[in-house]
């Protein structure tokens, strides 16, 4: 139970990581220009609902995705775009919800960041913070009745998220059962407009995991090298039998809470101070310091996103949408209990 | 033999526990201690590592059952009393109610909530909660009335895919017994005639059930033949056997426990109104629980809930109209 990483030699670089590194930065990137390119449709009214995009925390969410495998349990939350890609979407699969196709994977039922393949592993949130923690418990629990213990689940809150009721159930739970979880928690300082001196009362939110008697690790969340580095730790401790895990990640939110918000509110000293760099920027400076990419293989590589977002979404445009008329209107699994007594 | 409602309860869950490897229960001092009411008792020993101790977390308990859910298991998840399921309202009405219609994948799970009243349980410890959870799309709300009905519903709960809503009466548990369990039942969504007759139908569930028939018993007597309806499940709710009832007598008494406020009682006249209007003789008459909280006092509690008394004083002023 500790908050740093002892035993990780952080100025060694393992063999692999390199290639890792650079899979992540594509992934990141991938999402950024996924979110701008949403933001922009919403802005021109191609998309209904909320849009909530994760700038500015796309490394610690990839370097969680990426650590996912096949047979895993993965609920990621509203601001994990990168974690996403990083664990198996694709980009059509992404447009094909925000735009209302008839394929996309919640059918018009519900939308943008709440879609999920539940049966795949890939669990889908709701709105109310903290309560897809104690789903992804179940999971596992489900798995260990099952005589399966080869699976970790992963999910992700906000440093508003912990707030809730449903957060410390959850994560108390996990701990009796002493589930294979991680918990990412991003403190990205803000929760919509709420400032972390409104939030909690602790010094820090990693002093949490001592309360549930579970392993907690503090990251620089703008670091993807760190961030990858931790959540491995963590990822590779709740595979070998030792509990859930909870790393909280320190950044800030590049963005307002969606895009309907201009984040006027925000403390200009905290965009202008370490917590509010670019982990994208930094990542960038990270590859060409190593001589692992140069500018102009970076510029292909934002080409080649944007490229394939585009002919996306120009495909997507063109599929047939969501219609009431096939609709079915049924709740229930169990067909027979449809109504067929209209209300009157 | 005799077998009360509450062993019905228990020997239902050790029955799926037996055949359904994908049964599991989980729920605050259920294992070794066999709950608050003794629904599980022995289940722990009989079955080793399925019937859990959780902490005290109505919401981590059944967004966890959603999870293993998810993952193919049939959790059951036991509330200490009906009331704490509102603690859980969150996971049950946005994660498990809606989860088969936004992402296909079904949300088999049964929450069983020990529900009613009884002398001296108070506000807290009272509550019947079947109208909220049934203003829900997409959740199974079932009252069972009988000890047949809490065996084999409880049963049928588990088997299907979607979330249950589980009423049983806590009234009932030790009060009401039968001789042998049944092997079959009528499916969930039909109601049942418990009594025929022509000149009112009595519509009502879980409790009620037995005090319609103790008061058709009463009205036989003075020559009036009430005919009960016993819904079974209130969502679905089976309208055909409520109409055809209303199209026999003509006059409709709806009774339940719970609040009136936009009730099952009130679903039930308003669907009757809207679709067999031409069937009535009279208004429909509905008779509730007052509308305040559940009073602690057994003699306030007497007179907070529908009693025979009442329902026989209610089907004399339908026959007046």
């Amino acid at each position: 139970m500790s908050n740093t990483l002892k035993e990780l030699k952080r100025d060694v670089v393992p063999s692999g990581f390199q290639e890792q590194y650079i899979k992540a930065f594509k992934w990141m990137l991938l999402a950024r220009t996924v979110e701008d390119k949403i933001v922009s449709l919403w802005r021109a009214g191609k998309i209904a609902g909320g849009v909530y995009i994760g700038r500015g925390q796309e490394a610690i969410s990839v370097a969680l995705g990426m650590r996912i495998r096949p047979g895993d349990i993965y609920g990621p939350l509203i601001r994990d775009q990168a974690g996403r890609f990083a664990a198996g979407e694709d980009v059509l699969e992404v447009l094909r919800v925000y735009l209302g196709s008839r394929l996309g994977v919640m059918r018009g039922r519900d939308g943008n960041v709440h879609r999920g393949r539940p049966r795949e592993g890939r669990y889908a949130m709701i709105s109310h913070l903290g309560a897809l923690i104690s789903v992804v418990a179940g999971g596992l629990l489900a798995r260990r009745l099952k005589g399966d213990n080869s699976a970790i689940g992963a999910t992700a809150i906000g440093d508003g998220g912990t707030s809730t009721g449903a957060f410390h159930e959850a994560m108390n739970l996990a701990a009796v059962e002493k589930l294979p979880l991680v918990v990412l928690v991003v403190n990205n300082q803000y929760a919509y407009s709420t400032p972390n001196s409104r939030q909690f009362g602790c010094r820090d939110l990693v002093d949490r995991a001592i309360g549930y008697g579970i392993d907690g690790y503090s990251v620089d969340a703008t670091d993807l090298k760190e961030s990858m580095e931790v959540v491995n730790h963590a990822v590779e401790r709740a595979r070998s039998g030792r509990g859930p895990q909870m790393v909280v990640g320190t950044c800030l939110r590049l963005s307002g809470h969606a895009g309907h918000d201009d984040a006027s509110y925000m403390d200009r000293a905290l965009l202008q101070s370490d917590v509010g760099r670019d982990c994208l920027d930094l990542a960038e400076a990270y590859l060409r310091d190593q001589q692992w990419a140069d500018i102009a293989s970076i510029e292909q590589w934002k080409e080649d996103a944007r490229a394939e977002i585009e002919e996306a979404v120009i495909k997507v445009q063109r599929e047939p949408p969501v219609s009431p008329e096939k609709e079915d209107w049924c709740a229930f699994a169990t067909r027979r209990f449809l109504d067929s007594t209209p209300a009157a | 033999m005799s077998i009360t409602y509450l062993e019905a309860i228990r020997e239902a869950q050790a029955k799926a526990l037996r055949n359904d490897p994908r049964v599991y229960i989980y729920g605050q001092d259920i294992a070794a201690f066999g709950g608050a009411f003794k629904a599980t008792k022995n289940l722990a020993h009989e079955f080793p590592g399925r019937v859990l101790d959780s902490p005290i977390s109505e919401d981590a308990m059944v967004g966890s059952a959603i999870g293993a859910a998810i993952e193919g298991m049939r959790p059951i998840v036991e509330m200490q009393f009906a009331d704490f399921s509102s603690l859980a309202v969150n996971q049950i009405v946005n994660q498990a109610a809606t989860h088969f219609w936004r992402t296909g994948v079904p949300c088999s799970i049964t929450i069983r909530l020990p529900s009613g009243g009884n002398p001296g349980t108070g506000p807290c410890h009272s509550q019947n909660l079947e109208s909220l959870y049934a203003h829900f799309p997409g959740l199974v709300v079932m009252t069972p009335g009988t000890v047949e009905d809490a065996y084999f519903m409880l049963l049928e709960a588990i088997d299907l895919d979607d979330p249950v809503i589980f009423c049983e009466h806590k009234f009932l548990y030790n009060r009401l017994k039968t001789e042998s369990l049944p092997r079959s039942g009528l499916p969930t969504g039909r109601a049942r005639v418990a009594r025929a007759g022509r000149d009112v139908s009595i519509v009502a569930y879980s409790a009620m059930v037995q005090e319609a028939l103790a008061a058709a018993e009463e009205l036989r007597l003075k020559g009036i033949e009430a005919e009960v309806v016993d819904l079974r499940s209130v969502k679905p709710l089976d309208y055909d056997t409520i109409l055809a009832s209303v199209a026999r007598t003509g006059r409709l008494l709806c009774v339940g426990e719970s609040w009136p406020w936009g009730g099952v009682n009130a679903e039930v006249i308003a669907r009757v109104a809207g679709h067999g209007f031409h069937l009535l003789d009279a208004p429909p008459f509905r008779i509730n629980a007052r509308d305040t909280p559940v009073p602690y006092h057994p003699s306030l509690w007497q007179a907070h809930k529908p009693t025979t008394a009442l329902i026989v004083s209610h089907v004399r002023q339908l026959l007046e109209w």
